[in-house]
């Protein structure tokens, strides 16, 4: 199946907040290989161009290396994992709290809801 | 990012009729270009004049640094938007003439595709659905090794799974290099593999863009921004 991506926002941010979910979750394991660039592109189905730019992301933010001939690897580094993890939560939940102020309820009022 | 193909002030008619009217742009190496655009707003004539089945006599397009001829028919791999193949020629027909017209052909890379997607080469294209019938073509397109892919409407009459397997053929099978201009009216299936659109009106380019830079600057998809122009 071809990635479920909004294509109003940038597909390059998409595919790493999608990695970095993917690893966070343990899809892929600390120390695991990462697909090559292609084969994730054609899983996604998005341009080659964008996935090599997300995983060059994903390198420059530490949660992946590469080495040189064999390929990109997740980080070994739990902490650095758990970091993103604390991140996605934060940012999953003022999205959250976001929507609750569009819909007019208060943070005291939505918490109460959880 | 070297340039693959420039195309500089491109024109053409038929009889008084203005098919192209002063068409530029670029595609460089590595890119996957969507060209958009209403029935007989000139894109066929465009990809005609690029794939070389119409005579550009002002020299107006250079691919890989040279005008249309010979020498870039065999850099462009060209599916034409009907299937180009008559209904009483068995798959492994096409291979041998793909084989015999085309050095950069490879068989054995088109054999293996084929049946991953379970395509006996042993069948007839009149007898094969529709789908199948593309992504057969699609697979023979992909299997040259050329610096140029050009894709006349791969989508029409398929079906939604169909037009995915042949959007992942594309993807699979396209050298690191390569470039590809794929034109169609499926701008929702597409706009996620393309580095940039280009929208062709009456003859005229009205837009051509980053895909990826459009949604950063306006929170657009491409399929919004084509239904403001056309609409």
């Amino acid at each position: 199946m071809p990635w479920n991506l909004d294509s109003d926002r940038p597909i390059f941010l998409q595919i790493v907040e999608r990695l970095e979910s993917d690893i966070v979750s343990g899809k892929y394991a600390p120390g695991e290989k990462l697909p090559a660039v292609r084969e994730l592109a054609v899983e996604a189905a998005v341009n080659p161009n964008t996935m090599q730019k997300a995983c060059a992301e994903l390198e420059r933010i530490g949660l992946v290396y590469s080495q040189r001939t064999s390929g990109r690897f997740v980080t070994e580094d739990k902490k650095r994992i758990d970091q993103t993890r604390k991140d996605l939560a934060k940012k999953t939940a003022k999205a959250f709290l976001q929507k609750m102020e569009e819909l007019g309820i208060s943070r005291d009022e939505a918490l109460k809801l959880l | 990012m070297s340039v693959l193909l420039e195309c500089k002030n491109l024109s053409h008619r038929y009889g008084k009729k203005v098919a192209l009217d002063d068409v530029s742009f670029q595609i460089e190496s590595g890119k996957i270009i969507g060209l958009f655009g209403p029935n007989g707003s000139g894109k066929t004539t465009l990809i005609k004049q690029i794939v070389g089945l119409l005579q550009d006599e002002k020299q107006a397009i250079k691919i890989d640094g040279e005008p249309v001829g010979e020498t870039t028919k065999a850099k462009v791999s060209y599916s034409p938007d009907r299937l180009a193949f008559k209904g009483d020629r068995k798959v492994s027909d096409l291979l041998d003439f793909y084989e015999l017209m085309y050095d950069d052909f490879d068989r054995g890379h088109a054999e293996e595709a084929l049946a991953g997607l379970g395509i006996d080469t042993g069948e007839y294209i009149g007898k094969m659905s529709k789908g199948t019938g593309e992504k057969t073509q699609i697979i023979l397109v992909m299997s040259r090794k050329a610096k140029l892919y050009v894709l006349d409407e791969p989508f029409a009459g398929i079906d939604p799974v169909a037009r995915e397997t042949v959007i992942r053929i594309m993807l699979q099978n396209m050298p690191e290099d390569a470039s590809l201009l794929l034109s169609t009216h499926h701008i929702q299936e597409t706009e996620q593999i393309l580095d940039k659109a280009i929208f062709i009106k009456e003859g005229k380019i009205v837009f051509q863009k980053s895909v990826e830079e459009m949604r950063e600057e306006s929170g657009r998809s491409l399929s919004e921004a084509y239904m403001e122009v056309f609409r």
